[in-house]
């Protein structure tokens, strides 16, 4: 596999390379996500275009490993770094692991931020989260909570036990549990971003918890295999699945009433301020120090905080209503 | 003979206490239900195993089953979307998939790559291919058609039809290897292919034929993965491969050919079905899942490897007399 990807890699690089040589005026700005072919980071994807549209000197180099492997990302980010990029706006596989690298990075000279799912602090020059975490957390919890005015069990289904942004959302939802009176939150489990073993989890939870009223799945990949699972296991109007998931791919979901409502930010959003974040950044508009101001476009401006972090905007919710108008988007 | 037969009651009776030991903690878990939601669940695994195990019988290996089932997967989706009725469907994936293990066959077969080499390279190729066709976008559960997922969902005489179809592929496959010229030349193939080439067998063409087996199983699996988890996407099954392998190997398949049963991959297969169902309601935390995992793996081979040592000291020592 590795050798393989290597090679893909490098293909990859030489072609874009010689691509480049043309518009060697352009600001290149490298969008590393988790892995390619997940819905929310094409979306991500098309609001980079869209922002590199806007700003007219901006190459959008969009990239990354084909599993979400923080050892796939490095890969990327070093051929990156050979390309020599002006800027690169990573969602990390691991908070840590891709420090090093991305230290290297910023000692050439490329800007560095993360968004969606963060690097560590000397990673990174800033990070933009998609909503603020406590607000996400609240979300997440309050979703489940509004369909169960009499309280009960609810289990939460995530990605992979060291996804940085699930496991902070996860912690934010443990912290304003006390809110929400008779909500027992039972169980926290691991899907791996796997359709076949999130379906697995889900199952194991519902045989595990026979009052179970709900899973919480912050993951669109989980979301989407834990409806599956309620649907299949005939517990549709019994178990609520909720949480964080896509439109065009809840749609079913919704449709079938395994899902009540869900919530997300808009992707293409994130992508374009991740992207105007970085064009800034490189052009010395702005500097990334707490407190600074960074220009969004249309998004508006970032704030940032103590620790270099800056929130996007409110996460939306999705329901019956509103699905049918938002699918064909994203 | 009689060491196949013990390796596979051995397998046998650790699922058995796997499944004990899980009843323990977790009582609903042996529930007749639950042990056929077991069953469902492993099928895909089975059907992927039956193929595995024919080609690493004839001294090959195929690491593309997981990107083949993927492609074809991506394919019966957009072959739904666009109104194609399921009986089509249905032989359109096994012929992809079997198209897709003869390329594999014939690489292996007149260019003479090593097998290993050749299904990564093609493992690569089909995932990039489903990118290219799709552009990484998924195909939801409401873009599928109410038909197309509910065959395999579909409960005759207390089991889904992908429980059934894995036991009709089970069936048919334990006939063609005991009983057809073809099923004997995979054996004779691995087992010593100097001696089948004496015997007038063609080792390259059993090879290729043992690629399509597994490809077009691969491609049935395909389909019944997509319509059971109603979601097809590049990413699909990203791993299987190595589950597969390891089922096999469990089963006491001889990674160097020619030696190794039906039952015991079947058996192998199941073994690793248990644990992973088992893994999420017996409450362990998922930092230890995976090393689980991995060790029932090791131990496995381990007593398959002890096994087979005393075979040749008896020979020794026969001789001795």
């Amino acid at each position: 596999m590795g050798i393989w990807t290597k090679a893909l890699a490098t293909a990859a690089v030489a072609t874009a390379l010689m691509a480049q040589a043309a518009a060697a005026q352009d600001v290149k700005i490298a969008l590393v996500v988790k892995a390619l072919g997940i819905g929310f980071f094409e979306a991500a994807a098309k609001g980079a275009e869209e922002a590199a549209a806007e700003l007219g000197d901006v190459e959008i180099i969009y990239t990354g490993p084909t599993d979400t492997t923080a050892e796939g990302q490095i890969e990327v980010i070093n051929s990156l770094i050979a390309q020599g990029v002006n800027a690169i706006a990573v969602s990390a596989n691991d908070r840590d692991a891709l420090v090093p690298t991305l230290q290297k990075a910023m000692e050439r000279g490329i800007t560095v931020i993360s968004w969606d799912s963060g690097v560590a602090p000397e990673g990174r020059m800033m990070h933009l989260n998609p909503s603020s975490n406590a607000l996400i957390g609240n979300t997440i919890i309050k979703l489940a909570a509004d369909h169960l005015p009499e309280g009960g069990d609810v289990a939460i289904l995530s990605a992979s036990a060291t996804a940085t942004n699930q496991n902070i959302w996860i912690e934010e939802a443990t912290k304003v549990l006390p809110n929400y009176p008779g909500i027992n939150l039972v169980a926290t489990v691991y899907g791996d971003d796997l359709a076949d073993k999130s379906y697995r989890e889900a199952q194991g939870l519902m045989a595990t918890y026979p009052n179970l009223k709900a899973i919480i799945a912050p993951t669109t990949v989980g979301i989407l295999a834990a409806s599956q699972a309620v649907t299949d296991a005939g517990k549709i109007g019994e178990i609520n699945v909720t949480g964080l998931g896509l439109p065009s791919e809840m749609a079913g979901a919704v449709a079938s009433g395994a899902t009540k409502s869900f919530a997300i930010w808009n992707p293409i959003d994130l992508g374009y301020a991740a992207t105007m974040i970085s064009y800034n950044l490189v052009k010395g508009n702005a500097a990334a120090e707490p407190g600074a101001e960074i220009g969004m476009g249309r998004m508006g401006t970032a704030t940032l905080d103590q620790g270099n972090e800056a929130a996007m905007s409110d996460p939306f919710t999705y329901d019956a209503s509103n699905i049918d108008q938002f699918k064909s988007i994203f | 003979m009689t060491l196949f037969k013990s390796r596979e009651a051995l397998l046998a009776l650790a699922i058995l206490v796997t499944l004990g030991v899980i009843a323990a903690r977790f009582p609903a878990f042996v529930a007749p239900s639950n042990l056929a939601n077991v069953f469902n669940d492993t099928a895909p695994l089975m059907l992927l195993a039956i193929g595995q195990m024919i080609v690493i019988l004839t001294k090959c290996i195929d690491l593309s089953v997981a990107a083949n089932l993927a492609l074809t997967g991506m394919v019966a989706a957009l072959m739904n979307g666009a109104g194609v009725p399921l009986p089509l469907i249905l032989c359109a994936v096994v012929a992809l998939g079997a198209a897709l293990g003869a390329v594999n066959g014939v690489l292996v077969w007149k260019l003479g790559i090593p097998s290993i080499v050749v299904t990564l390279g093609t493992m690569t190729i089909y995932r990039g291919t489903i990118f290219l066709m799709t552009e990484g976008k998924w195909v939801n559960a409401h873009e599928m058609s109410d038909a197309f997922k509910a065959l395999p969902r579909h409960v005759i005489l207390g089991l889904p039809v992908m429980s059934w179809i894995a036991i009709a592929t089970i069936a048919v496959f334990a006939v063609v290897l005991a009983r057809t010229a073809l099923g004997r030349a995979f054996y004779a193939v691995g087992g010593n292919p100097h001696a089948a080439v004496y015997a007038g067998l063609d080792v390259g063409r059993t090879q290729f034929w043992a690629f399509v087996i597994s490809g077009a199983l691969a491609g049935v699996t395909g389909y019944l993965w997509v319509a059971r988890y109603a979601v097809a996407y590049v990413d699909v099954a990203g791993g299987f491969e190595l589950d597969v392998v390891a089922a096999c190997v469990i089963g006491g398949i001889a990674i160097a050919g020619g030696a190794g049963s039906l039952w015991g991959a079947m058996l192998g297969a199941l073994f690793l079905g248990v644990i992973k169902n088992a893994l999420p309601v017996v409450g362990i935390s998922p930092f230890w899942q995976m090393a689980i995992s991995g060790l029932a793996i090791i131990l496995a081979v381990a007593f398959n490897a002890a096994q087979r040592r005393p075979r040749g000291r008896l020979i020794l020592r026969e001789a001795a007399q």
